[in-house]
């Protein structure tokens, strides 16, 4: 039981942990200042709420394992995170994008696990982490609508990025055998229950915007089992070459 | 003797100072959120503002060395629950905020009116019309978002309504 919660811990984190190291590639580089500042916030508290899941996660798999030794000392094949959060920011449409169908997705899971009471560890980071996400999510949505319903150029282009990220949603949704036992235990309902109300919410957010709503597709998938896209290995790399070079190096 | 040091301890976090607000301390942003023994070990549990606030490390360091001072045995522990609100940011406190040129939090918790995608009036901390825009969502730090006066032309702070 301690191990599913464990690699339920993991897989918040990983989406978080990932994402967050991603958008601060942003920081120094985006085209205004304003923005700039609000992706660096974003993965900052992307970064934040993978740390509190990380240390529990480490602590619900009782196996001597901190945040530091799950975030640096795992290989790509031992992550769970989306495959969606680990693709490269590409232009600021496809960085938000992937923030906005992430962003929609991850509040409902956040507000369902806040709701729960068979794990109180896990309500407590999510009560704490929904705050943040809905900010988040409120940026980001603006972004599309701006985007969306702007020039002629903006417009095709962030169309263009919800529709070269719309293949890797369907992994939102997925639910692996670990999944059930999550939903048997209370904690967190069938991932598959999510779906209508994110596709209602996006395309809300979408028609307001002008955007046309993707077709049913193929989708993607293979973070959850471990089967990435070669980009977070390059990651991870970056990511982790500190740690792994000086094992027991300090600040 | 041992609501003593309770005491003496909570006095002295009364002058440890946010290092990004330093003109407010942590119990005004009650971040304290308890002060208590067990056994011979003084535990004090903090509460972050935001998870990933780069300033909470500092602050247990902070707090960790005051508390020193007076109890040689402190444990300093991070509690996520009850979340954080501003809500715990009494009048007073605004008040110092707003003297300070950070327009403080407005009301309850729970952005409501940003979330709906309505624009907050904040009014500005220096000459304090309402004429005001918000440039950003995010400002210089995780719990701050940054506004423009449209009157005096000054940019600000505005402490987030979380």
């Amino acid at each position: 039981m301690a191990n599913e919660n464990a690699s339920l811990l993991l897989w918040l984190a990983d989406d978080a942990l990932i994402l967050g190291q991603r958008l601060s590639e942003w920081c120094g580089h985006a085209a205004v200042l304003e923005e700039d500042i609000a992706l660096s916030n974003v993965a900052l508290d992307l970064i934040g709420q993978a740390r509190a899941l990380l240390s529990l996660a480490g602590a619900e798999e009782n196996a001597g394992r901190d945040e530091d030794q799950l975030a640096y000392f795992r290989s790509d094949r031992e992550y769970h995170n989306l495959l969606l959060v680990e693709l490269p920011n590409g232009d600021f449409g496809d960085t938000i994008a992937r923030q906005f169908l992430f962003d929609q997705f991850s509040m409902l899971r956040y507000e369902a696990l806040a709701s729960q009471t068979e794990n109180k560890e896990i309500a407590a980071i999510a009560l704490k982490a929904i705050k943040e996400v809905r900010y988040h999510a409120a940026h980001s949505a603006k972004w599309i609508i701006r985007l969306g319903d702007g020039t002629d150029e903006s417009k095709f282009r962030i169309q263009r990025s919800i529709d070269k990220m719309w293949e890797y949603t369907g992994e939102f949704f997925m639910d692996y055998g670990v999944a059930q036992a999550w939903a048997d235990q209370g904690v967190l309902p069938p991932l598959q229950s999510f779906e209508q109300p994110w596709l209602e919410s996006v395309s809300a957010i979408l028609k307001e915007a002008t955007l046309d709503i993707p077709e049913k597709q193929w989708m993607q998938k293979g973070g959850r089992t471990g089967h990435h896209t070669e980009h977070l290995s390059y990651m991870l790399a970056e990511m982790q070459v500190l740690p792994r070079t000086y094992p027991d190096a300090k600040w | 003797m041992v609501t003593n040091v309770i005491e003496r301890i909570k006095k002295r976090m009364h002058s440890v100072m946010d290092p990004e607000l330093p003109f407010l301390t942590v119990m005004e942003l009650g971040m304290i959120r308890g002060i208590s023994m067990e056994e011979n070990t003084a535990v004090i549990e903090l509460t972050p503002t935001y998870t990933g606030c780069p300033a909470t490390d500092a602050i247990t360091e902070d707090i960790q060395n005051a508390a020193e001072e007076i109890h040689a045995d402190v444990s300093v522990r991070l509690v996520m629950s009850p979340a954080w609100t501003t809500d715990w940011i009494n009048e007073e406190t605004r008040s110092k905020m707003a003297e300070h040129g950070v327009a403080p939090p407005e009301g309850k918790s729970a952005d409501k009116a940003f979330l709906l995608g309505d624009e907050r009036i904040v009014p500005c901390p220096r000459c304090k019309t309402k004429r005001t825009k918000l440039v950003s969502p995010f400002g210089s730090t995780a719990c701050k978002a940054h506004f423009t006066c449209l009157e005096c032309l000054e940019p600000f702070d505005h402490f987030k309504c979380i």
